[in-house]
């Protein structure tokens, strides 16, 4: 369906205002920490992010001020070429305001392009209690579906995730809707199927190295703590490099990188670069010094299978 | 075996400062995050610690709320003062009542004196990250004159401290104090030194294991002309290592090593003794840790040694 190559894959992020749009794009992007967004001003004008990897993402965020029911709001040029809409809803707040927009951004969107993925963030749930979570997904899944319903809009294509900015939440749902978008997705699973039985990996992900996106994992379930720690050696390793040298060009540095982390049940991380500003980070749980080395060897293997994969 | 020795600290500052912030951060693995679960300490709470075998530190985190103060300033000055090593006061850097703190320091510097005139003398001017960046460096300077304008009676030398739970300058603050009061440092430290040499590694780091803070580092010249390194990459190391391993908790283990080969780093993070751990950078470019592997397990008694030495101060 989708060709390889050049096209950028446009994803928009949409809410009301103060629902948490800008964070998310600093906190992803800009490796700004949670905490700081708090001094985080309006976003007036629409702002995008590039992400470009295993294909070329533009992440355009429209200010919450754009009403889209006004007639000058263009709709068809705004959702023209558009794969993904993520519509933030805070769920902190009186959220009925952003039900009735979500439903006109989805009303508007759908009538344009009715391949157009919805992706809905019920953001900020770091605030809810554990019960209250539960009521506000399920209450706000049913007002959005039953308003789709009513405007003949049942089958558009749209997604719930609970997401915070404080945890890996966002980031793995980010992940989730960006994997839609990768082309080739399934070969790549393939190869990371072929990788994991092969070397005898428990799981393994393709990760985006600066956002730490994974954009690809093997086809055993997703452990939400697995992928966690996973993601933060990504840190840990690029952290401490970090204080001990200046490599200014972040993203494609084609040497070698080969790092792991021990835990004392025996099991193992192993972190290496791939191509495209890609890292391939896995875990093994029964470690010795032979697997580590077969770790290392088919992750050569693997990066040549996906340089054939995206030439 | 020698006895371990006791060391009486006594953290003082007004309510909401940070005190038992920074306490469970550094002693208690709390996140920074965490921290908003806190209540107020009601009268003291003692918390005993053993840093590097075989000295306990003696934490005496004292609730900051007015009628608690005025006890400790009173009634208990003797029980509160009495026999201390280290007092470590922290300001709230954006306190509303600046004299009346002043007040508070001064009155208990007073009783210091009367009762421990050899104690050390370490101040926090705390939650920094409440202060714009580019203003942090011109407060705390002013502060710091202040103090020390008000301390000037007393026959303390003040060290002081910008800190904030949100970045790693509390474990460049909380690893001075701690290794104000141990007196094999210094050994270790040219043991480091000689590791450093033997091994030609770029440079070596010693932490302690519960608290990850610094123990002792050696560079080589090569390395400390180059000025590539981040000069806090010590405190830096503390803050990511002790994060992360809050997080490999979650796969019900603990983190026991790491080795990174990347562009920028060559390093290996391995247990030392049962209570360090030491890092140990090598030239870049070095395809091998084997070998400084090796190195880190032939030189284990040697540091086992030097860190069970007595600690009593002379
Ligand atoms: N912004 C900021 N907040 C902090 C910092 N350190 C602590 N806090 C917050 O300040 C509040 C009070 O901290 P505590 O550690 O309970 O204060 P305390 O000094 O022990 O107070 P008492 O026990 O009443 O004496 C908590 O909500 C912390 O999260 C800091 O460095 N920056
Ligand atoms: N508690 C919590 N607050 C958040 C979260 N995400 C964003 N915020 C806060 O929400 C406020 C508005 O965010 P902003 O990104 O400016 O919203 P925008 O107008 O949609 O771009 C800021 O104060 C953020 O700190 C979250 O996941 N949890
Ligand atoms: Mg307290």
């Amino acid at each position: 369906m989708i060709s390889q190559g050049t096209r950028e894959q446009k994803i928009l992020l949409m809410g009301l205002r103060r629902g948490g749009k800008s964070s998310i794009r600093q906190v992803i992007f800009h490796g700004m920490q949670p905490i700081e967004t708090l001094y985080l001003e309006s976003t007036t004008k629409p702002t995008s992010e590039k992400l470009s990897s295993l294909a070329n993402f533009v992440i355009e965020e429209i200010p919450g001020q754009v009403d889209v029911t006004n007639p000058e709001f263009e709709s068809s040029k705004v959702f023209k070429g558009a794969s993904t809409v993520i519509y933030v809803i805070d769920s902190q707040d009186e959220y009925l305001l952003s039900l009735q927009n979500v439903v006109q951004v989805i009303s508007q969107g759908y009538k344009i392009d009715r391949n157009i993925h919805f992706e809905i963030l019920i953001h900020k749930v770091d605030g809810l209690s554990e019960d209250f979570r539960l009521d506000t997904k399920r209450d706000i899944i049913q007002r959005i579906n039953d308003d789709l319903v009513d405007i003949g809009a049942y089958d558009a294509d749209v997604t719930f995730h609970m997401t915070s900015i404080f945890d890996q939440s966002i980031v793995e749902a980010l992940s989730r809707i960006i994997q839609k978008l990768v082309p080739e997705l399934s070969s790549l699973t393939q190869l990371l199927d072929m990788f994991c039985m092969r070397t005898g990996v428990e799981k393994a992900f393709v990760f985006e190295a600066s956002s730490k996106i994974y954009l690809a994992t093997d086809s055993s379930p997703v452990d939400a703590e697995i992928y966690q720690v996973c993601s933060d050696f990504i840190d840990v390793s690029a952290d401490l490099g970090g204080l001990y040298g200046t490599s200014a060009n972040t993203g494609n540095s084609d040497g070698r990188e080969f790092s792991t982390s021990r835990f004392n049940n025996g099991s193992v991380i192993c972190l290496t670069r791939l191509i495209k500003g890609c890292l391939l980070v896995c875990l093994c749980t029964s470690e010795t010094d032979n697997k580590i080395t077969l770790v290392e060897f088919n992750a050569d293997v693997f990066r040549e299978g996906m340089e054939k994969i995206y030439a | 075996m020698v006895a371990p020795s006791r060391k009486k600290l006594l953290l003082i500052g007004r309510s909401g400062s940070g005190k038992s912030s920074m306490r469970s951060i550094i002693f208690s693995n709390y996140t920074a995050f965490d921290t908003h679960r806190l209540g107020a300490t009601i009268d003291v709470e003692h918390s005993q610690l053993r840093f590097l075998g075989n000295v306990t530190l003696n934490l005496w985190d004292c609730g900051g709320q007015n009628s608690f103060i005025e006890n400790y300033l009173t009634t208990q000055r003797d029980h509160i003062f009495n026999l201390v090593e280290v007092l470590i006061y922290v300001f709230d850097i954006g306190s509303q009542e600046v004299p009346k703190d002043m007040e508070t320091f001064k009155r208990c510097l007073d009783n210091l004196q009367e009762f421990s005139p050899n104690a050390k003398v370490f101040v926090l001017l705390h939650k920094m990250d409440l202060v714009r960046v580019d203003r942090r460096e011109q407060v705390f300077n002013a502060t710091m004159m202040t103090l020390h304008a008000h301390a000037n009676e007393f026959k303390f030398q003040l060290t002081g401290f910008a800190t904030s739970i949100w970045d790693e300058s509390l474990y460049k603050a909380w690893s001075a104090i701690v290794c104000s009061l141990m007196s094999n440092i210094s050994a270790l430290q040219s043991e480091l030194e000689t590791f450093a040499k033997v091994s030609s590694v770029q440079e070596v780091v010693l932490f302690e294991k519960t608290t990850f803070l610094l123990v002792a580092h050696a560079t080589s010249d090569d390395m400390d002309s180059s000025s590539q390194a981040d000069p806090k990459r010590f405190e830096k190391i503390s803050n990511i290592i002790k994060s992360y391993r809050q997080s490999v908790s979650k796969l019900r283990t603990q983190l026991h090593s790491i080795s990174l080969l990347s562009n920028n780093c060559v390093a290996v993070l391995e247990p030392l003794t049962s209570n360090t751990i030491i890092m140990t950078v090598l030239p870049k470019h070095s395809a091998d840790t084997n070998m400084v592997i090796s190195n880190i397990k032939a030189s284990k008694t040697r540091f086992e040694e030097l860190e069970s030495k007595s600690n009593d101060l002379p």
